[in-house]
């Protein structure tokens, strides 16, 4: 993995070098990217747990906005960490909805996960408008400020690093732009996030509980006649799913804001379990396509339009190295389709400045269309996914 | 009771069920929430006046067509989630041709309409060719596409919109008179005017009907639906059904738009009125993807939105109540038409016991 990192870092270095786009891998841009990857691999983390288990969660942009609304109650009376508690424990609420209308009532998934996600909107405006209004910066649709969960900074390397980035040496400064976007303003959400990545691998694929669980999304049937009780690990694990995607949203609204907001998700629910899917359904899947779609969409929002204009050029020279690998296996009319729109991306490049400011606001959003249509045949789900499951089913 | 008549309660046991069950829980979070509980529901299960009742029809008009189109894609266990942005950027397309003007009068609106399916469709047809060929969940390409059209409609409106001396609202030009489709008057008083559009999605919801119910597409549409292993077998291209239902659904979802942009807007602009995509899902589950359930369930969401409107002024309580007991209906509706399943199979299970068992002689 830190092999595949290290060739992301000098790409992108060859492009700033190419394109004269100097901000696409500085640290603050990095920084900024780790920020936005953190609510979108929670959400797909999240997803991961419910889908490996056998429930399809659609549900988890509705979890978010509970989690985004939790951290905003608690996070402005009782401070950060309480905002925490109470982004995962709203979170799990909404878990509780959906884990109870599909394992208890057996209601299809993604009827559901929709539900849900209606039914946490409207609660979270209501309470919101409820609870927020006539506080001192707040009102119907967003919160006052919120305590802060704290962050650290090692100065000392951080300065040093700065030096080096400023120096603007080509590869050694972006790998030193990523080190000091690492022990810059860390905050301890980011640190949190990336133990739970660690300990979901853990529990899940070095532990018999694990093991169990994923049985249960793979082949229940086989999981009750070995004594396993699937509906318990299918509801345990949607509960679990619902919190983590309830701390993304406290996450947006602690650490990526500093406010409950309305309307804070946009969509990132979605977006992590693209990324999940893109992930093939594993952690160190999941955090690169999180990481891919978090950059993109910090790309867009910095310096948007010479930003993703550079991107233009990346992406016209894939689909160059996509139409030979097409040739190649003689399929030789999608290779010419990927050369005519190589050359149209190519000429997009060079004809104009900047992308236009709505353009490069659906950056994320098109980068997971194209990550999924190109990657979505090579990737397999858990058996059982999706499939409603009743007690005593076997046999 | 006979079968017959205890089919018949159950099938009306379970809609009911599920509302009651919705209103109770609405009346919990009220409760919990401090709100007057009593006065809520007296204020929204009020009479309406002339004037709300054509609010009730006009809003049930565009909701009823937003889950047609959810609908025609749920037959085909495709989940259309994308008839939010279908609908704006087919709005946006036909307020465009429209206000351009290029044919006279009634032509125009024809042309207008037959913009806004094609648009709706192709927006729609993106993520069934991807689902087709790609194996990419139709789930999350619509819900990408949403957000793509939000940014594609904003640009493109930007560039070709037309602004009003004194008016901060950019739009796109205004449709001719000529063009704009008279309303029907409802009694006496202002405003009590129902879209003449409403015409148009009866009609949608005959055809609905006709396609689904009556043609060989339908059949095959259907069957695909319930088992795809089933169609292949019987003969049908799957990826192509596939295909031919996003733009189905896709150019019904065109129409949701048309009939505020004729009767009403006449023009885009960025206050167009949006989110009526997700309250076509909800309504399509309501309705069961029934024509005649699908107009029920949007007269009823229709009748909470409008009933709900003076909740703010008169009992001081945020009207996006509503919303959480909208979102609850569609659950409670199916969970109650799987508890009632669930109870109808176990009275037949009981009923062939008991058969078996007088047979057995004694």
């Amino acid at each position: 993995m830190l092999i595949g990192l290290a060739a992301v870092i000098f790409a992108l270095s060859l492009i700033e070098l190419v394109t004269g786009a100097d901000d696409l891998a500085s640290s603050g841009t990095l920084r900024a990217a780790m920020v936005a990857t953190v609510p979108i691999a929670l959400a797909g983390l999240g997803g991961l747990w419910s889908e490996r288990a056998g429930v399809v969660n659609i549900g988890l942009e509705g979890m978010m906005i509970l989690g985004t609304y939790g951290a905003g109650l608690l996070g402005y009376h009782y401070g950060g960490w309480a905002g925490v508690a109470g982004a995962i424990v709203l979170g799990m609420l909404g878990g509780l909805i959906h884990a109870v209308a599909t394992v208890v009532f057996g209601v299809d998934h993604i009827i559901s996960g929709v539900a849900v996600n209606i039914i946490a909107l409207g609660a979270t405006q209501y309470l919101a408008g409820l609870t927020f209004s006539g506080l001192p910066g707040g009102g119907q649709t967003q919160s006052p400020r919120l305590g802060s969960v704290g962050s650290i900074t090692i100065d000392p390397l951080s300065d040093g690093l700065g030096n080096l980035e400023q120096r603007d040496i080509f590869f050694v400064s972006e790998v030193a732009a990523l080190l000091r976007a690492l022990v810059t303003n860390m905050s301890w959400l980011v640190i949190l996030a990336v133990l739970l990545f660690v300990a979901t691998y853990f529990a899940l694929w070095r532990t018999t509980f694990g093991l169990r669980l994923r049985s249960c999304g793979e082949s229940p049937a086989s999981a009750e006649s070995l004594g396993v009780d699937v509906l318990r690990y299918k509801f345990v694990a949607v509960l679990v799913s619902g919190g983590l995607a309830g701390l993304a949203g406290g996450f947006l609204a602690l650490v990526a804001s500093s406010t409950y907001r309305d309307g804070q998700t946009g969509g990132r629910g979605y977006i992590g379990l693209a990324a999940m899917i893109f992930g093939n359904w594993r952690p160190t899947g999941l955090l690169a396509g999180s990481a891919l779609f978090g950059y993109t969409e910090t790309l867009g929002l910095r310096q948007g339009g010479t930003s993703v204009r550079a991107l233009l050029l990346v992406l016209a020279v894939l689909l160059v190295v996509l139409a030979v690998w097409l040739w190649r296996r003689s399929r030789y009319a999608a290779g010419g389709i990927a050369v005519v729109v190589a050359i149209l991306v190519g000429g997009l490049y060079f004809t104009i400045d900047a992308v236009p400011g709505d353009f490069t606001r659906m950056t994320p959003y098109v980068a997971t269309l194209l990550v999924l249509a190109l990657a979505s045949q090579r990737l397999r789900m858990p058996a059982a996914d999706g499939q409603i499951y009743r007690r005593g089913s076997v046999g | 009771m006979s079968p017959r008549t205890a089919r018949l309660v159950l099938g009306v046991a379970a809609p009911l069920l599920a509302l009651v069950a919705a209103f109770a829980i609405t009346s919990l979070v009220l409760l919990l929430a401090g709100d007057p509980v009593g006065l809520v529901w007296s204020t929204i299960l009020s009479v309406p006046e002339p004037r709300n009742i054509a609010n009730i029809i006009n809003s049930a008009t565009v909701l009823y067509l937003s889950g047609l189109a959810v609908a025609v894609g749920f037959r085909m266990n495709l989940f259309n989630i994308g008839v939010d942005g279908q609908y704006r950027i087919a709005a946006f397309a036909a307020a465009v041709v429209a206000g351009e003007g290029w044919l006279p009068g009634a032509l125009n609106v024809v042309l207008t309409v037959a913009a806004a399916v094609l648009v709706g469709a192709a927006w729609a047809g993106i993520a069934g060719v991807l689902r087709a060929t790609r194996g990419v969940s139709e789930v999350i390409s619509t819900i990408m596409l949403n957000f793509i059209s939000t940014s594609l409609v904003a640009y493109f409106l930007r560039r070709v919109a037309v602004r009003e001396e004194g008016s901060n609202i950019v739009a796109t030009r205004e449709i001719p008179g000529s063009s704009r489709i008279p309303g029907i008057p409802l009694g006496s008083g202002p405003g009590a005017e129902v879209y003449g559009f409403v015409v148009v999605a009866v009609l949608a919801g005959i055809g609905y009907w006709f396609l689904l119910n009556r043609t060989r597409f339908g059949f095959d549409l259907r069957a695909t639906g319930q088992s795809a292993t089933a169609a292949v077998a019987s003969g049908i291209n799957v990826k192509r059904m596939t295909v031919a239902a996003m733009l189905v659904s896709g150019g019904v979802a065109g129409l949701v738009g048309l009939p505020i942009l004729f009767g009403d807007a006449y023009s885009y602009g960025s206050t167009f009125q949006s989110g009526l995509g997700f309250a076509g899902i909800a309504i399509a589950l309501l309705g069961r993807n029934h024509p005649v359930g699908i107009a029920l369930g949007a007269l009823l969401f229709a009748f909470l939105d409008e009933q709900s409107n003076p909740l703010q002024i008169l009992a001081d309580v945020s009207p996006d109540i509503v919303a959480i007991t909208q979102g609850v209906i569609v659950l409670t509706v199916v969970i109650s038409y799987e508890v009632v399943r669930r109870y109808r199979l176990r009275l037949e299970q009981q009923q062939v016991a008991q058969q078996l068992a007088e047979q057995v002689p004694a």
